[in-house]
């Protein structure tokens, strides 16, 4: 160790992969991770998200599960929280798509519209629209 | 270190090694790989929570899920529930974490809500062997600092200034050690930390040592810059296996990184490290004891005059100091004296660790500003008395220390206010006790202790522990006189004024201080031949109430000493009081509470 500077080069490093036992996150992404979502393919969505957000090496956000949204039909399923904002619902997602949700929506800040839940609605479907539900 | 999703933190402290994490740790592990989680989900060892009534604990990030009580066969069901598919197990967790279906973080919990952490601030937070973690959470900042910016005068002032204490026992203020140490000339001096904790049912040591090694490592060097010393021991008892291991794998990541070794930070200081350990005398927490210890010799405790700061390892002038006095400095360094000088009482800053146990709900190591009060610990902190008993004592300051009844429940705690209550902050046990303990019996607890670990030396300690002893067997032996009463407390008197080193001096202190708060009990001993709380047993007598008993025979059956006769289905049965040997197994046996002890 020679300087005070290598010591910050390794603090950070090391902090940005301890950041999620650090309770509340600027940004939180939820995965339904029910036996619907699992069976839709969230799994690999989830992997995609970790993955993406180590590459870019962001910072203030925590990824984790959650059971049924409710909509099975939309599975896989993502929700973003941000604080001070209210939550954009993804649908339908793919790995492909999640990886561009944290380019795009995290990091440039622009929701994708054509991903989310309000895209669909007024779309005819067997079950109704999805204000019906 | 690789990027997880989500990290499950598994309790590594003695406490929950006892009960089975490591199986625990080896089976999440299992879980994982067989729910293909493994790249990510990663599974951490810490040290100690503190809350080891509710062990083994595990927490879950980033949920902060606190898990309690936790069984190898629970692990399946938190991994494919919680981290498969996002649903956490309610059954599982403290009930004191989970509140109207939300979780409350563990601030929030009731036995962290009023504590301060400062030594334990990383115990139950970091991996403790990995010296990344303990650099992420700002370590070894402080030593940079020092080397980088300040002279050694000003590091020694700055310790002062902060008004830290020493935190092993007596209260001796660090600053004026340092500054003592670091005036004194002297080609070699050393740095010692004594993490020969022996006090019965104390642990705050251990656990700093197993849950955050580093701080001790860091301080230590901080230690040696300001007084010029370029090598250190940490004194630590042999009966600590995981906390020797892990600070030996601390001082081994320190070398490697430069942190330890020659010309640390491109300085110049050079410091250098080593565990001696205990073979686990209790006076070898004495310091001057301790230090002959590390020297070779026999742990005794030297005269004193000399004191360490002049005369102390191999006659060099030594700063020594205990675990949680140099788990504070880091952070005295980073936030700055005024922090620290702002917390706690007027004469004593900072923070205090506690073990508390006993007859107490929370069980487990708390960590308070100064100046918090008992009822605070035990009612709030601590949960209360277990099975709706009645609070009697609390006995701080271990085999040195005193009692501290309920009418001095709502007093500061702080060294001064322990000591004016004829008892002392020591190095940080309390234990908690209730209507059901005999206050004659506990000081004859400690006294018994102080005697077995006598180390001879000097005849106040050597022959005078042994006496009090014997006039206190007798007392519960109800073989007392009113004179014995008296006898005691002059023995206590002068044993306290002449024996040589700190152990025989505060030796008396916990027949003292119960003679002070309970001499009514002691009385009650010696004249009515009675033990009020029923714990001696040679003052009791167990008897069968004939209008309960059902004459079933249970009762003769446990007896082992085949001293209750009677005829099932026709006589009521008796205890015959000369063989009786007073163990309680008939009482406990009887289905009908027709047995009484008196």
């Amino acid at each position: 160790m020679k300087s005070l500077d290598e010591l910050a080069k390794i603090r950070d490093e090391a902090k940005s992969k301890m950041g999620v036992r650090e309770g509340s996150k600027d940004i939180r992404i939820v995965v339904g991770m029910a036996t619907c979502g699992i069976s839709a393919g969230a799994r690999p969505v989830l992997k995609a998200l970790v993955e993406e957000i180590k590459i870019r090496s962001l910072q203030d956000i925590s990824v984790s599960q959650t059971g049924c949204i409710g909509i099975c039909r939309y599975e896989p399923i993502i929700e973003v929280f941000e604080s001070g904002k209210e939550k954009v619902t993804y649908i339908e997602m793919t790995p492909e798509k999640a990886k561009k949700i944290v380019s795009e929506h995290i990091v440039n800040g622009n929701v994708i519209d054509d991903y989310t839940i309000g895209s669909v609605s007024g779309k005819y479907s067997s079950h109704g629209t999805v204000e019906d539900f | 270190m690789d990027l997880y999703r989500a990290h499950v933190l598994v309790c590594g402290g003695t406490g929950c090694t006892a009960s089975n994490s490591e199986a625990i740790l080896n089976t999440f592990q299992k879980e994982l790989k067989k729910n293909e989680l493994d790249q990510e989900v990663k599974v951490i060892k810490t040290g100690c929570f503190g809350l080891c009534e509710a062990g083994p604990i595990c927490i879950v990030y980033p949920e902060g899920a606190f898990y309690a009580g936790v069984q190898v066969k629970d692990i399946s069901t938190i991994v494919e529930e919680h981290l498969l598919k996002g649903r956490i197990v309610k059954d599982l967790l403290y009930k004191g974490a989970f509140e109207k279906d939300t979780i409350r973080s563990l601030d929030n919990v009731d036995f962290y809500k009023k504590q301060m952490r400062i030594a334990l601030r990383n115990c139950g937070v970091i991996d403790p062997e990995d010296i990344n973690e303990y650099i992420a959470m700002d370590g070894y900042q402080a030593l940079g600092k020092v080397l980088a910016e300040m002279t050694p005068m000003e590091v020694t002032k700055i310790v002062q200034q902060s008004g830290l204490r020493g935190r092993g026992g007596g209260g001796f203020p660090t600053g004026k050690k340092w500054e003592f140490a670091s005036k004194i000339k002297g080609e070699q001096k050393y740095v010692v930390c004594n993490a020969d904790e022996g006090d019965p049912g104390a642990f705050m040591d251990r656990s700093v040592l197993e849950g955050d090694p580093h701080v001790v490592v860091e301080a230590m060097a901080i230690a040696g810059y300001a007084i010029g010393a370029n090598e250190g021991y940490v004194y630590v008892r042999a009966e600590y296996p995981i906390a020797v291991k892990r600070l030996q794998i601390a001082i081994d990541q320190a070398k490697e990184m430069g942190l330890l070794g020659d010309n640390i930070f491109d300085s110049g200081f050079n410091f250098n490290l080593s565990i001696r350990l205990g073979a686990g005398a209790f006076v070898c927490g004495e310091e001057t004891a301790l230090l002959n210890s590390i020297e070779g010799k026999r742990g005794m405790p030297r005269p004193r005059p000399p004191f360490p700061a002049n005369k102390g390892l191999w006659q060099k002038p030594t700063l020594l100091s205990n675990v949680e006095t140099f788990s504070n400095i880091p952070r005295i360094i980073i936030n700055g004296p005024e922090w620290m000088a702002n917390i706690g009482t007027e004469k004593s800053k900072g923070t205090k660790v506690f073990a508390l146990t006993g007859k107490i709900n929370n069980t487990g190591l708390v960590e308070i500003p100064m100046g918090t009060t008992l009822r605070e610990v035990v009612y709030e902190i601590g949960g209360g008395i277990p099975n709706g008993k009645k609070f009697k004592a609390v006995q701080t300051g271990g085999p040195s220390g005193g009692c501290i009844t309920k009418d001095h429940l709502d007093t500061p705690i702080d060294y001064d206010n322990l000591i004016q209550l004829s008892s002392m902050m020591g190095s940080g046990g309390m234990v908690v006790m209730d209507e059901d303990n005999c206050m004659v019996d506990i000081a004859k607890f400690f006294l018994e202790f102080t005697m077995d670990e006598s180390c001879g030396k000097c005849p106040p300690c050597r022959i005078g522990t042994k006496r009090m002893y014997e006039i206190l067997e007798d007392i519960t032996n109800g073989k007392g006189e009113m004179e014995d009463i008296e006898r005691l407390e002059k023995l206590a008197y002068n044993i306290k004024a002449s024996a040589l080193c700190g152990l025989g001096q505060t030796s008396p202190n916990p027949i003292l201080s119960t003679l002070r708060f309970f001499r009514d009990e002691y009385e009650a001993h010696v004249k009515d031949k009675r033990c009020p709380a029923g714990v001696c047993q040679e003052l009791l007598t167990y008897s069968v109430v004939a209008d309960l008993c059902k004459k079933c025979g249970i009762c003769a059956g446990k007896c082992p000493a085949e001293c209750i006769d009677g005829e099932k289905g026709k006589t009521v049965y008796t205890i015959q009081k000369d063989k009786c040997i007073k163990c309680g197994a008939c009482l406990e046996a009887c289905p009908f509470k027709a047995i009484i002890k008196s």
